[in-house]
């Protein structure tokens, strides 16, 4: 049985059809690619399958639990991690803080534990802190982990993103362009980690991606998405030589 | 001339530096000691030194209120302030600073809890030595500690939470009303209420029982806020949570079996000294320990980035709730006080003129910060207070000061910094210079 299995998940924004008919299966340890030019609806797929938007028709199913209609934080602790395009951290924290906060749905003390600070809180933070500094470790950042995550550059700050989508305990991992706005370097760095990540955890990992380069060097199947549409999806090979893709991205005469 | 001019500059930074760098390393323990012998200084000389140097009487609050009364009398006010707090204070802190930071080692490897507990004994001898001079500076330090419990509990909606809620004074009146109508009904014999339905003597033992239902019908009224809370942000939250600031007041207007607008008196004299000090104490460790924890942290998290918070498992409405319902239930304790260390207690009190005063401290003080309402409850009650005198321009000078403060702090005095108890009665390093 897939471990993400999405059928005909269909969503409207008022008049407008974002996504339509849209299909996905996705097994344990599986690295996915969703590509599409601009507008094409990517991470519209990403916030219904993560419960930021509810799906107007279709049916979502992680393990053997259904996704719809769940709150976002229900979706993520059944063991969905994500990360955001445009960066989402919160700017008054600092690294550490924001792996640990991830956590928070293992946090079983309570508020009797949180307004008392019983030896159960002392000894679930401190094992979330722990974790926590063993995922910085993984992302290469745990010297930073006192940082507030606005003094660090934007590789950095990419890489808490990552280390924060972990710290949920994911079974499954959406990234969300991780590679926007880096330089070369970073960017070879940052297929590094994802590539580690997947190998430390057999974490499978769903991403969006504009840069066909990495979509191409690390994912075993890609689905392109267009106007909401699916259409084309197979391995990297079969769609970088799919004409309708060609099409899609850099238009008709390229084919002739 | 210039060489000279630098010269004279670096000694004096020197100096500066040199003063800063000898308290620097006094223990919180050693300021203690050197406030408890000021104090005890004050209760056995202070009446025949104030009448030496030509005072009414001793000054009630530092000599503030006889300054600005009186100016002929600043130079023997401010003396006599020196003789009794500064010099004593400063000279018993340096002199005892060994000893001090001895004892404040010794009492943190003892238990952690029982330092604090010392520290908070000595504290509490030195407010009640101080109180006991006059009723007005016990009541002026009932009002400051109240305070405190408000505007620590109101910085967790408008600081750690990110709100801007107006109905703490709403929260305030139901703690209030509630616990009056607790005591008031079974302890005392009134026209209102019939009969003492309880012996009074067992009051003072069932009053914490007032107070804890007081927070708790204060919570329950919170929810009134909180729910709207998961689907609007910001300015409109605001709106509504002072529309519910005003829906209490007129409620309570209307119930005539409180009062209605004449108010409820005859409270008993529950809401001593060790009362209000014990809560005060209780409200900042609780709040302080939530807001410490990952579950309080989730409110800074729902304040920066609450789609961010929700897709790291953060359970956001949840964590309105609590937050809004926990921070009622302090201000409806501390309204409870309130109408207990008045004796009375009536509805226009709790209006835009208490909001104004405790969105003041908390702005005051400095967001997301417990230590930093600690300073803006302390410094505008006292600050109200000393500036009495002035009627007034009272009111010209406070907000004149606000807006200062925001001009140049403009998160206030002391934000975002956490609350340490451990860093403050921690011995101090002999450097000088401990990170």
């Amino acid at each position: 049985m897939s471990l993400l299995q999405i059928e005909k998940m269909t969503h409207y924004f008022g008049g407008l059809r974002a996504v339509h008919n849209y299909n996905l299966r996705i097994e344990p340890g599986q690295i996915r690619g969703l590509i599409g030019p601009n507008g094409a609806g990517k991470t519209t797929v990403f916030n219904l399958i993560t419960g930021i938007h509810q799906p107007t028709e279709g049916s979502i199913q992680l393990g053997d639990e259904n996704l719809v209609g769940l709150h976002p934080h229900q979706i993520a602790s059944a063991g969905l991690g994500r990360t955001f395009q445009n960066l989402l951290l919160w700017r008054h924290m600092n690294v550490l803080e924001h792996v640990i906060m991830a956590q928070y749905s293992k946090m079983t003390y309570g508020l009797a534990g949180a307004f008392f600070g019983t030896a159960k809180r002392k000894r679930q933070e401190a094992e979330a802190e722990e974790k926590a500094y063993g995922l910085l470790k993984l992302v290469g950042i745990s010297d930073l982990a006192h940082e507030n995550v606005l003094n660090l550059p934007y590789g950095a700050q990419r890489r808490v993103e990552m280390a924060r989508a972990l710290g949920v305990e994911p079974k499954i991992l959406f990234l969300d362009e991780p590679t926007a706005g880096m330089n070369p370097e970073e960017l070879i760095q940052m297929m590094e980690i994802i590539r580690q990540v997947h190998k430390e955890f057999g974490l499978a990992i769903f991403l969006i991606e504009h840069r066909l380069k990495l979509v191409m060097e690390l994912c075993q199947e890609i689905q392109t998405l267009v106007f909401g549409e699916v259409i084309a999806e197979g391995t990297p090979e079969e769609i970088q030589n799919n004409p309708k893709v060609i099409d899609a991205y850099l238009g008709k005469e390229a084919i002739d | 001339m210039e060489v000279t001019g630098s010269e004279l500059s670096t000694t004096a930074i020197g100096l500066k530096t040199k003063i800063r760098d000898m308290f620097s390393m006094l223990p919180i323990m050693g300021w203690l000691f050197g406030a408890l012998i000021a104090v005890i200084l004050e209760q056995i000389v202070g009446t025949p030194l104030a009448i030496a140097l030509g005072l009414p009487k001793i000054p009630a609050l530092f000599g503030f209120l006889i300054m600005l009364k009186k100016p002929m009398l600043v130079p023997s006010t401010m003396l006599y302030v020196l003789l009794i707090f500064i010099l004593p204070i400063g000279i018993v802190a340096r002199l005892s600073f060994a000893a001090a930071n001895r004892l404040a080692e010794r009492l943190i490897n003892f238990s952690m809890p029982g330092s604090v507990f010392v520290h908070l004994v000595v504290l509490y001898a030195i407010f009640h030595i101080w109180a006991g001079i006059s009723d007005y500076r016990l009541l002026t330090l009932k009002f400051t500690l109240i305070a405190i419990m408000v505007t620590v509990s109101l910085n967790v909606i408008n600081g750690y939470l990110g709100e801007f809620s107006c109905s703490h004074p709403g929260f305030m009146a139901l703690g209030a009303y509630t616990a009056s109508v607790f005591s008031v009904s079974l302890f005392v014999n009134d026209s209102m209420f019939g009969h003492a339905l309880i012996p009074s003597f067992l009051g003072p033992f069932l009053f914490p029982i007032g107070l804890i239902l007081g927070g708790c019908v204060a919570a329950l009224g919170a929810l009134i806020v909180a729910i709207p809370s998961f689907r609007t942000r910001g300015d409109y939250l605001a709106i509504i949570s002072l529309a519910f600031m005003f829906i209490i007041k007129s409620l309570i207007e209307n119930l005539e079996f409180v009062g209605g607008p004449r108010g409820l008196s005859s409270q008993p004299d529950w809401a001593n000294l060790p009362t209000v000090f014990v809560w005060t104490v209780v409200c900042i460790w609780v709040i302080n320990n939530f807001v410490r924890s990952t579950l309080g942290k989730a409110l800074n998290a729902i304040r920066d980035e609450e789609t961010a918070a929700n897709a790291m498992t953060v359970n956001t409405k949840r964590t309105k709730v609590v937050a809004f319902m926990f921070a009622a239930f302090w201000a409806g304790v501390a309204g409870g006080l309130f109408a207990h260390v008045l004796g009375y207690v009536n509805p226009a009190t709790f209006s835009i003129q208490k909001l104004a005063e405790v969105l003041a401290m908390v702005y005051f003080g400095g967001l997301n910060s417990v230590y930093g309402s600690i300073v803006g409850a302390v410094s505008l009650s006292l600050l109200g207070e000393a500036l009495r005198p002035l009627e007034l321009f009272k009111w010209i000078a406070i907000p004149l000061l606000l807006i200062l403060v925001m001009i140049y702090r403009p998160t206030g005095l002391i934000a975002f910094k956490e609350f340490n108890v451990k860093k403050l009665i921690q011995p101090k390093k002999k450097k000088g210079k401990e990170v």
